[in-house]
């Protein structure tokens, strides 16, 4: 039976802190916006406004539920789905310390796995903007599949780069190599790590490539028609997708959970004082980091005109991304010793 | 019960893919509404890269979701919502005349899956070892298939991908608007 | 015991399924999904041989055979924007006349 609880709990875990930092996220996103723009954000439910995340759950769960006449009924349902499973998924192949307890599993395939599995999420953004039968969805709809083709072409080639620079598709063994070399991937994959993440903010529909769901434009773009838990549930997919991309940036770019200069430092990490710190403390710091970096975007960057926006996928990232490719090709093949 | 599902958990996930791979299809040919069709389509493809995985081709079964889920299906639902297929008129979907001709080609298929099922294959399947390994040298499925597809087969390896480029340009010609409508949008703008 | 007949079978019924669709469908998008159904039959052809010889060049054949699906996919629905473009619609029989 333990070869089945074990996991089990694992999961249980994992979803509930995915999903309960999900929703402090909002909390924070609005805290970090309002500081950006010298306001205090939230502050009146609770003490200085911590319970504001769960006052938001509960207004969703009560809320009522709409689901508009002339829409597609079961694919309007199906959609908020499609889009959260997948963001959760992945979170079964990524490695949050370096021992088995710390991860649920670890497939030689990992990062296929990842980049097909969030391959699948585009479904629950196109099909939530058609099923609704409204024309500010399907435009919203429309824009974020063209988007989110487009940009994952270049962070497929970004994510390629580490792939030749670690020689495995393994995420605990590209962190692995990363400890070995002694230098973490940003810094020979710094050109990399700048496709990679800005496709990231891409992917995740987030300011400044936020046009599916442009306010101003299209009201609230492929998610108008959505209230109440399954606009919810997109809500928690684009949270739980920007968790993905920060921990696959920091396990790509950053040595996961390795703890700053594991090797010249590393007497001071086996110090008594520190080494009871776990690794997913590393991790989780490094995650946090590049989720401020979301906010930080936010808060400062105008939003991207849709042409602009193409342009920039197909005649920028592309190039850099394949031209840096070759030099990182080149460049380990001239340096490392792996035939 | 746990024990059971443990020890025959191969021949589960194949019937479950199984069942829904020819559900899905059927689904492709069944409904009305083609974007129905197409989720049924994209039912069929994630199956098959189930099956892929069941037989040690996890490279081949992430190339046939991240092409086929996140690629081309995504491109068909892109395309049927640009020419919005709503609001095209959808009298007559099926070709009554030929119905005939599918009950043929029905009676035939289960014909040749009743001897598939009563001619049972006794040759052993080889190790699966033998898929990650290339000369000898045991390695990831992916590598094995880098090996032999860089080593063995790099001259198609480059016509596939002129037939890709070829192929892109084409969709390009043919995809954009006529010359002088655009001459008219230029000036236009 | 999964053995590769029930792989070919399976396989078999996808292909028929794609050319059954392919007989009495009359719209275009559809009959381009009956396509992949078919060469997606041949891929599990490809890898249910090489499962069973060993031999990782059934799987390369398959690559090969989605990246060809990909193009035809492409082509297809290039084809269906002009045709949409041109006649406001994608039922095949109303493409029936020579001259655009």
């Amino acid at each position: 039976m333990t070869y089945l609880v074990i996991p089990l709990v694992k999961i249980v875990v994992i979803l509930l802190v995915l999903i309960l930092g999900a929703a402090y996220l909002t909390f924070f996103e609005r805290k970090i916006l309002a500081y950006i723009q010298i306001r205090l954000g939230p502050n009146r439910v609770g003490p200085k406004g911590w319970l504001q995340a769960i006052a938001d759950a509960l207004k969703l769960f009560v809320k009522e539920d709409l689901t508009p006449a002339r829409s597609e009924k079961f694919v309007f349902l199906l959609a908020p789905v499609l889009i959260i499973v997948p963001a959760l998924l992945v979170f079964a192949v990524i490695p949050f310390g370096p021992s088995d307890i710390w991860r649920l599993t670890d497939i030689n395939v990992a990062l296929l796995f990842v980049l097909g599995v969030s391959s699948v999420g585009i479904y629950g953004i196109i099909l939530g903007g058609w099923s609704s039968n409204n024309k500010y969805s399907l435009m919203g709809g429309l824009r974020s599949a063209a988007q989110l083709i487009s940009y994952e072409v270049p962070m497929g080639f970004a994510v390629v780069t580490v792939v030749v620079m670690a020689g495995s598709l393994s995420l605990v063994r590209i962190v692995e190599v990363q400890r070995e070399l002694g230098v973490w991937f940003f810094l020979p994959g710094i050109v990399a790590l700048f496709v990679y993440f800005v496709c990231g903010v891409a992917e995740t529909n987030r300011n400044p490539f936020d046009l599916p769901e442009a306010e101003s434009e299209l009201v609230g773009g492929f998610h108008t028609e959505y209230s109440g838990m399954k606009w919810a549930f997109f809500f928690l997919g684009e949270y739980a997708n920007m968790i993905v991309i920060s921990a696959m940036a920091t396990v790509l770019f950053f040595g996961g959970w390795l703890p700053p200069f594991p090797n010249l430092l590393a007497p001071l990490w086996a110090l008594p004082a520190v080494a009871w710190v776990p690794p997913p403390f590393w991790f989780l710091l490094k995650v946090a980091a590049f989720i401020f970096l979301y906010m930080w975007f936010r808060g400062t960057f105008p939003r991207y005109r849709f042409d602009q926006l193409m342009r920039l996928g197909w005649k920028v990232l592309l190039p850099v991304s394949l031209a840096n490719l070759m030099v990182v090709a080149l460049g380990v093949l001239i340096l490392g010793g792996r035939s | 019960m746990l024990d059971w599902l443990v020890a025959h958990v191969v021949p589960i996930v194949f019937y479950t893919a199984a069942v829904l791979v020819v559900a899905g299809a059927i689904g492709v040919i069944w409904f009305r509404n083609p974007i129905h069709a197409a989720l049924s389509l994209l039912a069929t493809f994630l199956a098959v890269a189930g099956l892929f995985v069941l037989q040690h081709a996890e490279f081949i079964a992430a190339v046939q979701i991240v092409v086929y889920a996140g690629g081309v299906m995504v491109l068909f639902l892109f395309v049927m919502m640009l020419v919005n297929v709503r609001t095209l008129p959808r009298e007559y979907q099926y070709v009554r005349s030929l119905l005939p001709a599918a009950v043929v080609t029905g009676g035939f298929l289960a014909a040749v899956v009743a001897a598939g099922l009563f001619a049972r294959s006794y040759l052993a399947a080889a190790d699966p070892a033998a898929l990650t390994a290339v000369e000898g040298q045991t390695m990831g499925n992916t590598e094995a298939v880098g090996w032999v597809l860089y080593r063995d087969f790099l001259l198609p390896f480059e016509v596939v991908s002129l037939v890709l480029l070829v192929a892109m340009l084409g969709a390009i010609v043919m995809g954009r608007k006529d010359r002088r409508e655009e001459d008219a949008g230029e000036e236009a703008r | 015991m999964i053995t590769i007949t029930h792989y070919l079978v399976l396989s078999l019924v996808l292909f028929t399924l794609g050319v059954v669709g392919m007989v009495i469908r009359r719209n275009f998008i559809t009959l381009l999904m009956c396509v992949e159904l078919i060469i997606n039959a041949a891929t599990i052809n490809f890898i249910a041989f090489s499962r069973q010889a060993g031999d990782v060049t059934g799987q390369v054949f398959a690559v090969f055979l989605i990246t060809i699906a990909a193009a035809e996919a492409a082509i297809g629905l290039g084809i269906i924007v002009a045709l949409v473009r041109l006649k406001q619609t994608v039922q095949l029989d109303q493409a029936n006349v020579m001259r655009g």
